[in-house]
């Protein structure tokens, strides 16, 4: 689009916005620009950080009722929620990565959850979401195969598994999975919430594929 | 002259001294606190948090007892839990024992691959062991013994 004509007096709204924009400040000083971008740096990077954050808490995954009345009230009960020493993972904590970079690349794909939850409504009734069951679980499995269980070795690390303090039967299985190159997830589904008809057999799909 | 006898005398008991010691020393050998030579390794003594080993049957047709914990396990119309280790289909993998052949047969009399429904819900029968006192007195006697 060019645009010579000089008899026109005023270019439209995104031009001359674009305009101020461009225009170099003649009124404030160099020093005062930036502390002004510093501040606003901060303000905006913390910002950033509380709202990402905000969504990464357990009250906030279950204030959608998908997750309230199946996964979590599932999980209630379960190992990782009720033990003896009180210590909790909550929903982030196993399906949320804490490096930056791995956790803003599962952020942006929560906005497909967004879209599932405010448009198509996939798993939005108990009898929806027990048919999703198999290829959700499948999909968690997948994303901790691929991972090498990276959010359960968060906590749990082989480095300092003391397997003489565990039972033999744990002991040998976990020697055995550290010499074969197993991951976590290969022996420990289902643990915090509930396994679908035919889940070994997805789970075999799974691990063939990887 | 009384000044020599002495170093002397304190010479020479030194002297059997470190010889005795010698000889102790060549004589028996020396005892490792570990108890084996460094080029062997030592096996880590077994920790059961359950019962050591599987208990012997009381009576012919008892259900064998579960020799490990199936808190949490989770058994119910979708899933069973027990199965990912002692079906037939994944018992050697996981060295465990495997079904009896009489869990994969129906009330018809016909084999099946997969176990039977009427035999789906293990700890009807099988219970883990504990060593608890008993409940009730128990004249019981096994036809074992």
């Amino acid at each position: 689009m060019t645009d010579n004509n000089s008899q026109e007096p005023r270019p439209g709204a995104i031009r001359r916005l674009f305009k101020w924009f461009r225009t170099p400040i003649g009124a404030v000083s160099l020093g005062f620009a930036l502390v002004v971008s510093f501040v606003v740096g901060v303000v905006f990077w913390g910002g950033f950080h509380w709202a990402m954050e905000m969504t990464n808490t357990e009250k906030f995954c279950v204030s959608c009722h998908e997750m309230k009345d199946n996964v979590y009230a599932e999980y209630q009960g379960t190992v990782h929620q009720n033990n003896s020493s009180g210590v909790r993972a909550t929903c982030p904590d196993c399906h949320v990565p804490k490096e930056w970079g791995p956790k803003v690349i599962r952020k942006i794909q929560a906005s497909k959850e967004l879209y599932g939850h405010f448009i198509t409504g996939v798993i939005d009734t108990p009898e929806k979401f027990e048919d999703h069951r198999l290829y959700l679980a499948s999909r968690v499995w997948t994303a901790m195969k691929e991972t090498d269980s990276r959010e359960c070795r968060n906590c749990h690390k082989f480095d300092y598994m003391d397997f003489t303090q565990q039972e033999n039967r744990a002991a040998e299985n976990h020697q055995k999975a550290l010499d074969t190159g197993k991951t976590c997830i290969d022996c420990h589904q289902g643990i915090a919430h509930k396994l679908p008809e035919g889940y070994l057999d997805a789970y075999k799909k799974v691990s063939d594929d990887h | 002259m009384k000044k020599q006898a002495l170093i002397s005398a304190i010479a020479a008991s030194a002297m059997i001294a470190v010889a005795s010691f010698a000889i102790a020393q060549s004589a028996s050998d020396v005892q490792t606190l570990r108890g084996a030579d460094v080029d062997e390794p030592i096996g880590v003594e077994d920790v059961f948090h359950q019962d050591k080993q599987r208990f012997t049957r009381n009576y012919r047709q008892q259900p064998p007892l579960i020799p490990h914990t199936i808190e949490q396990y989770q058994i119910d119309l979708k899933a069973n839990r027990c199965l990912s280790c002692h079906d037939w289909t994944t018992a050697g993998e996981r060295n465990a024992p495997t079904l009896s052949m009489t869990h994969y047969m129906d009330r018809d009399g016909n084999q099946l691959d997969r176990v039977a429904g009427t035999r789906w819900f293990c700890n009807q029968c099988h219970v883990p062991q504990a060593d608890a006192p008993a409940l009730v007195d128990n004249t019981f006697k096994s036809s074992g013994n």
